[in-house]
């Protein structure tokens, strides 16, 4: 009997890890994507040579 | 105990919430919390977003330190009453799992630090947890009275991460909130030790009250009390500062320097006899003028954020 709860104690410990960890890479994941959405749709450079050149950004810039 | 226990004891597998307990959570509120006002005290927004995954990645990494700490801390830590339940002294963490969590945060916490923001916030994020896990906890902290003196300084960085993560820079504003911990750190940490002296000697730490005895522990208490009040009544004039501030740091820093000349007052005898009230009362307060020198900051910024300004207030720094 003694070794059932034992064995059941164990795997309550390990659920609680499992879940842990699920929770703690789900918020990882849903932080990394923010972050990449938020610095996607910031204005980016004015420079027309640059990979992240936004002509729109520059427009408005130079109408302010 | 028998052997049959003993061995179900050793063989525990930890549960989620003694990882949690490794990031030392408490001290964690405090850098969130200080990181936080650094940040939103800054002249330049940041992106609300952006500003929370900051502020996860400075908490994390404080958490890593602290897991690096206790990694390294677990010898001394089971024979201090205060620290004898922590994960590894308990045997609920397996030193080794500590060290892999702390390596495996401390980095993560950089780098991404670093994706989200600047070169200079994650370089400063770096810099701590060396300070607090190398520099402190692994050379000073064994070695000399003077190992919270220096190892303040660890505690001291997280405004200016956060000062750091808006403005991509060190300004004097971020300087003087760094000093505002830094210099706190002795007097609050040498009111503990004082009623927790038998604790440290023990674990044979070298703290103040252990190795100079309690006498010029309390005169040390009053002389970095007073010089304190200067550094913290400082802000209230950079632009960062105001009159509310101004207000509240005044009485704040004349109930400190009067609370540590009362301790400086009283003798091992007195103390004994009243079970260190004086002390833990210092000690809490000590907390609390910490904690309400930085919401007075969150104060006087909130209000810029409405639009009021103090014109005629001095601007020295």
């Amino acid at each position: 009997m003694a070794a059932f709860r034992d064995q059941h104690e164990l795997h309550a410990r390990r659920a609680s890890r499992n879940i842990g960890l699920g929770i703690v890479l789900g918020v990882f994941v849903a932080v990394v994507f923010a972050v990449t959405i938020v610095k996607m749709s910031q204005p980016q450079s004015e420079d027309p040579r640059a990979l992240n050149y936004n002509p729109s950004a520059a427009a408005a810039e130079a109408t302010e | 105990m028998s052997d049959s226990s003993w061995t179900a004891d050793a063989v525990r597998e930890a549960q989620f919430g003694d990882y949690v307990e490794l990031l030392k959570p408490r001290v964690m509120r405090l850098v969130i919390f200080t990181a936080a006002v650094g940040l939103v005290v800054a002249p330049n927004s940041v992106h609300p977003v952006v500003a929370l995954a900051a502020i996860l990645c400075i908490a994390v990494g404080a958490g890593a330190s602290g897991a690096l700490n206790m990694w390294w801390d677990a010898d001394i830590d089971r024979v201090m009453t205060r620290t004898a339940k922590r994960p590894i002294p308990s045997g609920r963490v397996q030193p080794g799992e500590a060290l892999a969590i702390g390596l495996t945060l401390s980095g993560f916490s950089v780098v991404m630090l670093g994706l989200f923001t600047n070169l200079l916030a994650a370089g400063l994020l770096a810099f701590t947890i060396f300070f607090y896990a190398v520099v402190y906890s692994m050379w000073l902290k064994r070695v000399t009275p003077q190992n919270i003196v220096i190892g303040g300084a660890a505690g001291a960085f997280p405004p200016m991460i956060g000062w750091a993560v808006a403005t991509g820079g060190v300004g004097i504003e971020s300087l003087l909130m760094f000093a505002l911990i830094f210099i706190w750190t002795p007097p609050h940490f040498w009111a503990l030790a004082l009623f927790r002296n038998d604790d440290y000697k023990r674990a044979n730490i070298p703290m103040m009250p252990v190795t100079h005895g309690e006498v010029s522990t309390r005169r040390q208490i009053l002389a970095y009390a007073a010089l304190l009040a200067p550094v913290a009544i400082a802000p209230a004039f950079t632009q960062i500062g105001g009159p509310i501030y101004f207000g509240l740091a005044l009485v704040l820093n004349a109930m400190f320097v009067f609370g540590a000349f009362g301790l400086s007052r009283r003798s091992a005898a007195v103390a004994t006899a009243s079970n260190y009230r004086a002390e833990k009362w210092f000690f809490g307060f000590s907390i609390l003028y910490l904690f309400l020198h930085f919401v007075g900051l969150l104060i006087e910024a909130a209000l810029r954020g409405f639009g009021l300004n103090w014109a005629a207030w001095p601007v020295v720094f």
